[in-house]
């Protein structure tokens, strides 16, 4: 992807169409007769360079794929497709021998410091266990190695956490450990998948501080893997956002901040709670969750939550029962319960389809589903839902809904930075113009 | 605040028993919560903000003991049998927590839980009224009643929080402790839930204590805020108020060490919060106060009511004819190792 390059820097990973799928494990019977039950799409085509020194955050709610990333940049998890080169290396499909000799090279540092740590095992041991699976260092030269380490990571004096079990630190102290356990066979690049969130606010700033230090002094390359765009701000040299496997939007940081352009980056700027009276701005949250991974939403993954969702956005069956069930969720019992009466199963609407029907509920008729459809359309004309419908038409027990065909958005450049988003993508703004015209022209 | 408050703690103090001696997470700590407030309780872990909302319901494990007032209704829950604090939650003292699958029965629907729940408090409703009750408050936290006869593991997890929110709701509690109810969420959704919750005081009038370690949320959520260290609340006043002027040094720091978008540089408080068994004499924070004086050392700080109905416990706000003539030089401290960090 030739957008992605930026020629003259010295790139130490290099990740290409990179894809992650884990199958799901379906029914006894299904497993029996060897049928898979679909994947979910943990990373789906992922393109990006990291550059030597730089420091690379990818944010995202958890199920946005993260987390998986990084993994399989290290090799712990199996990519499907495309390739990952590590200085030059293609790294994907090497056996676990070749990759454990790379591994002296990439390290990673989890998120939850207490349970990275052995806990029958001393600092000494675990702090030094890379050099006795490397077969690196023993006896006396081991154990100065380790006291080096720790003292780097500044639990100095060494000898006074050596000994140690990790029940006897602090929560600060340990991600000082497993850091020095990371940094003690001189790695070129450290995975940090969420290596402050299980800290408290006062030890936070601390540990990013350390890992700055050890950056400026051993030249390390980072990978931060953050649900924070807080900390990723004071971090990061460049971002990438993360939603549902996809990269959304990736650029220097201060384009990110100062100009976010995805309704998803968007939104989690805005939802950082602010401690400052004086600057806390009014929230316009998008609403509902990450949906399942394992049944994305069509089109762009992002739609559903959207509120600049247009025409191409990928409207399907699903989004018109969430419409009702948002609907129903704020009205009085009764008035409810007829309008639910109204419609037939509206399970089937489960199934993403961009033409379906609505059955009618028992009693009633395809004709008073449609008119109770106008109703909504009419109450709610700036739900992005309805730029999305091209027909409604009524038949002998349902109402049959039309809606336009999704365009998946691509990732393009924009300015300083990469977005994936139909808002800034002329083609579709053009298809769009196009459907609406189609839209007015029928109603 | 005229009318008189919901609950009012006084001296509260609760201690466990361990093999390394006492424990006083909580150290008489005096608090009111009035009706349609919120109150937010901040601190690091291990400062006692959890046992401290435990302690106020009468939730504590074996080996604790407790002591002082907690004022509600006219009685004093502390002295209380547990058989009629146990008559007292639910309708009158809810509680959220941190983890809503583990407190959800995953083999219940949700509609049995909010019946379970209605049955076992107010047993004159009818069906046709616990399922009004039920769909109304699971409604206003934004949950649709085509899903009211699903089970926990068909939820997200924000829903699943919502749906412990109503489901304390529900009985309309006029005292909700809610314990860190969005530490395992993401942003988004924990910006919605805290949506939420800002709109109990309008929606339900519900006294709530909002226990968290994230500054930000108590700025966006609460009208006045505690903060609380190694078991006492140093500092009380109007969030608004104690954002922008701390009165405490503790406060300023926490505030100062927080990573926001604004942050420009990293700050961090020195040392980490004393052990509760042997706290440090005098002022609890003054081996990490950069203005501790020699009085921070040597004497407890008594506390201060502040301009603007404000309150701390810090040698900084007097009383000053309490203060011994040297005792207002800096203090001399030794140099805090890195590794004596938390």
């Amino acid at each position: 992807m030739s957008v992605l390059e930026s020629p003259g820097e010295d790139v130490l990973v290099s990740v290409r169409g990179l894809k992650t799928y884990y199958s799901l494990r379906g029914s006894f019977g299904q497993r029996l007769v060897g049928r898979e039950a679909g994947h979910v799409k943990a990373v789906d085509d992922v393109s990006f360079d990291l550059y030597r020194g730089e420091v690379l955050g990818l944010v995202g709610e958890s199920g946005s794929g993260k987390t998986t990333l990084g993994r399989t940049l290290l090799g712990l998890v199996p990519a499907t497709e495309g390739s990952v080169t590590f200085e030059g290396e293609e790294i994907t499909h090497k056996s676990d021998r070749d990759l454990r000799e790379l591994r002296r090279r990439m390290q990673i540092v989890f998120q939850d410091p207490h349970a990275s740590l052995n806990p029958a095992m001393t600092i000494e041991q675990s702090v030094g266990h890379p050099l006795t699976i490397h077969r690196i260092a023993r006896g006396s030269e081991y154990r100065l190695r380790v006291a080096e380490a720790l003292e780097t990571v500044g639990l100095a004096p060494a000898e006074q956490f050596l000994d140690k079990y990790p029940s006897d630190l602090s929560g600060g102290q340990k991600q000082r450990a497993v850091i020095a356990r990371a940094i003690i066979l001189n790695p070129l690049l450290l995975v940090a998948d969420e290596p402050v969130s299980m800290l408290d606010m006062s030890v936070r700033a601390k540990i990013l501080e350390l890992m700055l230090n050890l950056k400026q002094e051993f030249g390390f390359t980072y990978l931060y893997i953050t649900h924070d765009l807080a900390t990723a701000k004071f971090f990061c040299d460049r971002i990438a956002i993360l939603y549902l496997g996809r990269i959304v939007e990736m650029g220097p940081s201060a384009a990110i901040y100062e100009d976010p352009k995805h309704p998803y980056t968007k939104a989690l700027l805005r939802a950082i709670p602010e401690p400052d009276p004086l600057r806390s701005v009014p929230r316009d949250l998008p609403r509902g969750e990450v949906p399942d991974a394992a049944r994305p939403p069509l089109g762009c993954s992002f739609h559903p939550r959207c509120s600049a969702a247009f025409e191409v956005c990928g409207w399907e069956s699903r989004d018109l029962r969430d419409l009702l069930e948002i609907r129903w969720a704020s009205m009085a019992e009764a008035d409810y319960e007829a309008e639910r009466a109204t419609i037939g199963d509206i399970a089937a609407l489960d199934a993403p389809t961009m033409s379906f029907r609505v059955a009618a509920g028992s009693g009633r008729l395809g004709s008073d589903v449609l008119a109770l459809l106008e109703t909504i359309r009419s109450e709610t004309p700036d739900e992005p839902f309805w730029t999305g419908v091209r027909g409604l038409s009524v038949a002998d027990g349902y109402a049959e809904v039309e809606l336009f065909p999704p365009l998946v958005p691509r990732l393009l450049p924009l300015g300083r930075a990469h977005v994936e988003c139909h808002l800034y993508d002329d083609d579709a703004l053009r298809e769009a113009e196009t459907r609406r015209a189609e839209r007015s022209g029928i109603n | 605040m005229t009318q008189a408050p919901v609950v009012s703690v006084r001296d509260l103090r609760v201690y466990y028993g361990t093999l390394r001696g006492t424990v006083r997470a909580v150290d008489g700590v005096s608090l009111d919560i009035g009706a349609g407030q919120v109150l937010g309780l901040v601190g690091e872990s291990g400062c006692g903000k959890s046992t401290l909302g435990r302690g106020i319901l009468g939730l504590l494990p074996e080996g604790a003991a407790s002591d002082g007032q907690v004022l509600y209704d006219g009685q004093n829950l502390v002295s209380m049998s547990p058989k009629e604090l146990r008559g007292l939650r639910g309708p009158e003292l809810g509680l959220i927590f941190q983890e809503p699958m583990t407190r959800l029965n995953p083999l219940m629907r949700i509609e049995e839980h909010f019946s379970e729940t209605l049955k076992q408090h107010e047993s004159k409703l009818d069906n046709r009224e616990i399922r009004r009750r039920s769909l109304e408050t699971l409604g206003r936290m934004g949950i649709p009643p085509t899903r009211f006869r699903q089970y926990p593991h068909e939820f997200s997890g924000g829903m699943r929080q919502r749906i412990m929110i109503a489901l304390a709701l529900v009985l309309r509690p006029k005292l909700l402790i809610a314990d860190e109810p969005t530490t395992s969420l993401d942003v988004i959704v924990e910006a919605q839930i805290l949506s939420i919750l800002a709109d109990l005081r309008e929606n339900f009038g519900t006294a709530l204590l909002l226990i968290t370690h994230n500054l930000g949320i108590v700025a966006e959520a609460c009208d006045r805020v505690a903060v609380m260290y190694a078991g006492q609340i140093v500092e009380e006043g109007a969030a608004r108020q104690v954002f922008s002027e701390p009165a405490h040094p503790y406060t300023r720091e926490l505030l100062r060490s927080t990573i926001s978008l604004d942050t420009k540089e990293l700050h961090s408080i020195p040392g980490a919060p004393p052990s509760l068994i042997d706290p440090p004499a005098g002022c609890r924070f003054h081996p990490r106060c950069p203005d501790a004086m020699q009085v921070c050392a040597a004497k407890p700080p008594i506390e201060q009511a502040l301009d603007g109905n404000r309150r701390a416990l810090c040698w900084l706000h007097g009383p000053a004819e309490q203060v011994p003539d040297d005792g207002w030089s800096q203090l001399e401290r030794p140099q805090i190792a890195v590794a004596e960090e938390a």
